[in-house]
């Protein structure tokens, strides 16, 4: 019921795909798809044997009886009661194994949704900064419905329609070889009718889906800009290109169902005819008593007959879903199959304290920090976290052989702040994903504290950087998690507290739950500047010794960013703090100014040192003020 | 509900009324069939007539195929009635939503719009379909398979009585039963889809601060909820299947004990119990196909709610009888003016505003969030209609304007601002369609942004993506204010149109906006004073109401709100970015 109108054929079957789909299955439910399996047989052959039956009831204890008076039935009571407990069978294990495939196609979808999300909270940021949100997310939803459908339905379906038709093609060679001719030939008949027929429908529904591709976009677009469309007066223009694209569409989408409507059809009426010829064939043969044929016989091979057609359509219905989900599962296993993040760390943070002058480990929370740093030799070293960051010619590229960073150097000692200023695309920010590696350095040495980050592990670095990006992400939930998202053992008051620091305290009062106010959609009922101070307070209850602010660009009001700006004055205190700056009003009291262009330090200094020197800074900051 | 949507069938209306006129010769054939079948069993094969074999026979060939070219006519008859019903459909609905006011379109989300398009669209036409083809189908093979078995054998055709309300009951039961538990898996599912959208746009936050695992879990409860989910109602839904055949059996066993012995009793023959017995199988594949048919519209159901929804929307803003064609200067008045987003008064977004404008004039405004600088230059336009008072425009009131009329002769560069897929030429172009090349350059050089189109490789044929993203933000806004200066238009507004635009560039535009286009009645909002300081007026707007107007020296002595966001901005720097993303 997950998916109702992905028709999309591609009618190519991978292999490799397939045998690891199928591996979920027999890795997991190797015991529950046997009863499967077992049950699926005893199903199919219970339906073929109770057709067969109807012959031996009719032929053996029908007939012998017709216009007997007084006729013993006892033996056509017992005849009757073989028969109920052959459909009986099929009824209990049809009703077994479907119920277990649901529990197996339920249980490998999300085992596949938890091993996707797993493995993509293993995937380092370019991952992510490479391919489009919708692209990662369809392949939790559309990919992985298309997998539903294959699992649940088409798996069992198609494994029953292939032993119906050995079983009943076998019972029909049993009865009757010459009836099996005539079957044997109008089944080469539909084979050709429903290949030819599925294979236009196929090339249709491929473009109808290209269609729909194109008419979804052209809707978002103009949706999206529905505003200027009015205030230009566009409306006809838009209707015009509109009706010509839904137009193609109408013709895609009625070719595609034409072809797909016909083939029921098609296959009901070959079947049909089938069945005619079998009578007057068998009806013939029986008369001129030929091959052995009673009328019992031909009841039954015609029942054989009808129960021959339905696997066929069946098998030609399911390729489609079993080739779409082949589609759905390569892009599945391609998430699966990316690089994870790589972390050769062995340095990692510890909780420290001193004793006797010296810095030893403990299990405390003391609030003092220290990595741990093992030597070849064995030996170990405790270094107390300051904050102390240095960038010795760090070159860097997204790309290979496209650098956006050239030989940067520069060192904050624990405490300063450092603020980078520059265009868009001057590199301020790639600098701060350096810092905490999301992207690994092409060349030059970055050392925290005196240790090669690259020797960090991963984790311990990032706990002890914070960040507040420009666009604050928050998670569905309360406010409260929100802010203790880093640290979950936080308490209510220190909750608060950092609240308080980011001057967030006093609009989360105002809210009709306070701290237990629930977030959905990102934040999405609170304004830009009560998101950002969220943020801050989030950053501030972690506590970090190093802070990385990229400060928010969008135009919220002035009154706002002054509180904003004041939250992220009282966070910045007393840490070694990067800021990339969009305002040159925060930078003024910066340790050092740091002028970015192109990927190179062009100038750096005090706010003071810069506007002497009357270069870029200089230009930059008298901008503003050149009408006066 | 249903009343608007078969209005959209129009055209397809032929292929709507004999798609189930086809599919009724189809399913009467297909019923007679197995009826001539028993009498070629009892009358030709058992009493080895071989004439009645052939001629018999050969009318089952006639009748199997009409009922091939019937089920071929009714299946492209359906596709194109679906199909067609499809189209006209997103037509309709396109075409109202082009003719939706601004209220209109705040009404609904972008997104909500677009899904209305595609995926509602596509469930309405999917049960569309089925109705035509299915659900005359179904009670027709229903009842005409029940006539037929009565006609063969009445004793034997009331088991079909009794096994038919069973089926149904149970089949009825398991699609009610099982609906609801869908509905609240696919809230659950919906959960599913915001954790991960949510980690996949945060990822940079959880990544620093290393909360995978955490995340991990929460992720792990929710697939666990909706394996449950999902595992419950569709283990209810595995149970049609064996009830199907349960039934199906029965019917089968009952008619062979039963008519076994009447059989043995002479009083019926071999023939007519086979076609009883694939008279049963047809009743009870319609009773299946009905329960389908139920589902399908069970779901179908929302989607059809959804899409009625927009076509019913009527349009808040027309154009009046005989529109006045043309605006006559540039000067705008506001008579006693107010706005309510939601046409309450107690809620008011501009309160009884009066201004007057000269033709001409360059007015700037500023005012904190939530002070109704859009609100009030959206009027203008009439992308919105006041509430109370009167807004004219070249001492017309803007609702007697033509709407076409007015709205190209009022410009309005809007703060959230749209290119669309297509070359900077083409996308300039929107403002004057038979705009020449120079009027074009000559716009751009206006708008400072001819220098940065002319650095493209392509130059003004540069390809703008969808939403203009391999352009700059500053780029951007520049683009769109040439794209309303190509207008020509008698009165322009910027709505804070310049933000991203660093301060010199956003100089160079206001200073050839004073040469090159003086006669135009001008209108900026910005948040930067220096954006405003030299209009001939500033009006200062405060929480829907105009808290002061003069100039920017007067403004300075006499308004504290003026003054207290002047010396924040001049105290400590301005905006010093190009662009800012």
């Amino acid at each position: 019921m997950k998916n109702q109108n992905n028709n999309t054929p591609r009618p190519k079957i991978d292999k490799d795909i397939l045998k690891r789909l199928l591996k979920y299955i027999t890795s997991n439910y190797k015991l529950k798809f046997t009863i499967v399996f077992i049950c699926i047989i005893l199903s199919t052959v219970s339906t073929v044997a109770g057709s067969l039956y109807l012959e031996v009831l009719i032929d053996d204890y029908i007939t012998p009886l017709i216009g007997v008076q007084n006729p013993v039935l006892t033996s056509f009571m017992q005849a009757i009661g073989v028969m109920a407990i052959i459909y009986a069978v099929g009824i209990i294990t049809s009703l077994i194994y479907s119920r277990i495939m649901v529990d197996i196609s339920e249980g490998i979808l999300k085992t596949i949704r938890d091993d996707m999300f797993v493995k993509m909270q293993r995937l380092p940021i370019k991952y992510f900064d490479t391919h489009t949100h919708g692209d990662i997310m369809s392949r939790y939803t559309a990919d992985t419905d298309t997998l539903s459908q294959m699992i649940s339905q088409s798996i069992p379906q198609m494994f029953s329609s292939i032993i119906t038709i050995v079983a009943v093609f076998v019972a029909m060679i049993v009865t009757n070889l010459y009836l099996t001719l005539v079957v044997f030939c109008s089944l080469l008949i539909m084979l050709r009718v429903t290949k030819s027929i599925a294979s236009r429908s196929s090339k249709y529904f491929i473009r109808q889906q290209e269609a729909i591709g194109k008419v979804n976009g052209y809707i978002e677009e103009m949706i999206n800009g529905q505003k200027v469309v009015k205030v230009f007066c566009h409306e006809e223009k838009a209707k015009e290109e509109f009706d010509k694209i839904n137009e193609e569409l109408c013709d895609q989408m009625y070719k595609a169902n034409k072809f797909a409507n016909i083939l029921m059809p098609t296959l009901g009426a070959l079947g049909n005819l089938q069945y005619i010829i079998l009578a007057i064939v068998g009806g013939i043969l029986a008369v001129n008593g030929i091959g052995n044929i009673t009328v019992g016989l031909i009841i039954s091979f015609l029942q054989l007959s009808k129960t021959f057609i339905r696997p066929i359509s069946q098998i030609s219905q399911q390729l489609n879903s079993v080739a779409m989900a082949m589609a759905g599962a390569k892009r599945i296993f391609e998430l699966m199959d990316e690089e994870p993040e790589k972390d050769n760390g062995y340095v990692t943070l510890v909780n420290a304290e001193y004793v006797d002058g010296v810095l030893t480990e403990t299990d405390k929370r003391t609030g003092l920090w220290a990595w741990k740093h093992p030597h070849h030799d064995g030996t170990l070293d405790y270094i107390e976290l300051k904050g102390h960051i240095e960038l010795y010619d760090v070159d860097f590229g997204y790309e290979e052989d496209n650098l956006v960073l050239h030989d940067i150097s520069l060192y904050a000692k624990p405490g300063q702040k450092i603020a980078f200023v520059g265009a868009t695309g001057a590199g301020k920010t790639t600098i701060t994903n350096l810092l905490n590696r999301f992207y690994d350095i092409e060349d030059g040495k970055i050392r925290y504290d005196g240790i090669n980050i690259k020797k960090i592990k991963k984790d311990d670095l990032r706990l002890s950087l914070g960040m507040v990006l420009q666009d604050t992400n928050l998670f569905t939930g309360t406010i409260k998690e929100n802010i203790k998202y880093g640290k979950d053992d936080a308490t209510d008051e220190e909750v608060i507290n950092a609240a308080k620091l980011a001057n967030a305290h006093d609009f989360i009062m105002r809210l009709p739950d306070g701290y237990d106010t629930v977030l959905t959609g990102n934040g999405a009922s609170l304004s830009q500047g009560q998101r950002q101070l969220l943020s801050i307070a989030r950053a501030a209850l972690n506590d970090p010794p190093v802070m990385i602010l990229d400060e928010a660009t969008s135009s919220i009001d002035t009154r706002t960013e002054k509180i904003v700006q004041d939250g992220m004055d009282k966070l910045m205190d007393g840490r070694t703090v990067f800021v990339i700056a969009h305002r040159l009003s925060t930078v003024r009291n910066s340790k050092a100014i740091i002028v970015l262009d192109h990927g190179r330090i062009i100038e750096r200094g005090t706010h003071e040192d810069l506007l002497a020197q009357k270069g870029t800074y200089y230009q930059l900051y008298t901008g503003a003020f050149e009408l006066e | 509900m249903i009343k608007s949507l078969i209005k959209s069938i129009k055209e397809y209306k032929k292929q709507t009324i004999l798609t189930p006129i086809f599919v009724s010769v189809e399913t009467i054939i297909e019923v007679l069939i197995p009826f001539f079948m028993a009498y070629l069993i009892d009358n030709g094969i058992n009493k080895g007539d071989e004439k009645t074999i052939l001629v018999i026979g050969i009318l089952l060939c006639i009748a199997a195929i009409i009922s091939l070219v019937f089920g071929i006519l009714s299946g492209r008859a359906a596709a194109k009635a679906s199909a067609g019903f499809a189209k006209n459909l997103r037509k309709d609905m396109y075409y109202n939503v082009q003719n939706f006011s601004f209220t209109n379109i705040d009404k609904f989300s972008t997104a909500s719009i677009v899904t209305r398009h595609t995926t509602d669209i596509a469930f309405v036409q999917m049960a569309f379909q089925m109705i035509i083809r299915v659900a005359v189908r179904a009670p027709l093979m229903l009842v005409f398979s029940l006539i037929m078995a009565f006609l063969v054998n009445i004793k034997l055709a009331l088991i079909f009585l009794v096994a038919i309300p069973i089926l149904g009951i149970g089949l009825y039961f398991i699609a009610t039963k099982a609906h609801p538990i869908f509905e609240k898996t696919f809230t659950t599912y919906d959960k599913l889809n915001n954790i991960v959208q949510e980690n996949v746009q945060g990822i940079r936050v959880v990544k620093s601060y290393v909360t995978e695992d955490k995340e991990i879990n929460k992720f792990y409860k929710i697939s666990g909820d909706i394996y449950a989910g999902f595992a419950k109602a569709e283990k209810l839904v595995a149970l049609n299947n064996p009830l199907m055949q349960f039934a199906m059996s029965v019917v089968i066993v009952l008619i062979s004990l039963v008519g076994g012995k009447l059989i043995i009793g002479t009083s019926l023959t071999t023939g007519e119990l086979t076609s009883l017995i694939s008279y049963a199988m047809q009743i009870l594949t319609s009773l299946m196909m009905l329960s389908m048919i139920l589902v399908m519209i069970m779901m179908s159901r929302a989607s059809a709610e959804r899409i009625v929804e927009i076509l019913e929307e009527k349009s808040t803003i027309h154009n009046n009888e005989n529109p006045v064609k043309e605006v006559k200067d540039g000067s705008i008045t506001f008579k006693n003016v107010s706005f309510s987003y939601v046409d309450n008064k107690d809620k008011l977004c501009l309160k009884n505003v009066n201004i007057d404008i000269k033709s001409g004039e360059t007015i700037g405004i500023i005012g904190g969030t939530g002070s109704s600088k859009s609100t009030f230059v959206q009027l203008i336009p009439r992308l919105y209609d006041a509430t109370e008072g009167e807004v004219l425009v070249g001492n017309v009131n803007v609702k007697d304007y033509d709407l076409k009329t007015l709205r190209n002769e009022v410009a309005m560069v809007l703060q959230k601002n749209v290119l669309f897929s297509g070359t900077i030429k083409e996308n300039l172009r929107w403002g004057n369609e038979n705009a020449t090349d120079e009027e074009i350059i000559k716009a751009c050089k206006q708008a400072q942004a001819d220098e940065f189109v002319s650095g493209f490789p392509d130059g003004y044929d540069t390809y703008i993506e969808q939403g203009g993203t391999n352009v700059s933000g500053g780029q951007k806004q520049r683009l769109c204010i040439a794209r309303a200066l190509l207008k020509k238009p008698k009165i322009l507004i910027l709505d804070d149109s310049t933000s991203a635009v660093d301060t010199k560039t956003d100089s160079l535009i206001r200073k050839a906006f004073k040469d090159e286009i003086p006669n135009t009645t001008q209108i900026i909002i910005a948040q930067r004073i220096s954006s405003v300081e030299d209009c001939d007026r500033i009006i200062v707007l405060d929480g829907g109401e105009i808290n002061g107007i003069g100039t920017h020296e007067e403004l300075l002595k006499t308004n504290k709100i003026y003054e207290e966001v002047y010396s924040s901005q001049v105290k400590g720097g301005n905006d010093n970015e190009e662009s800012k993303q």
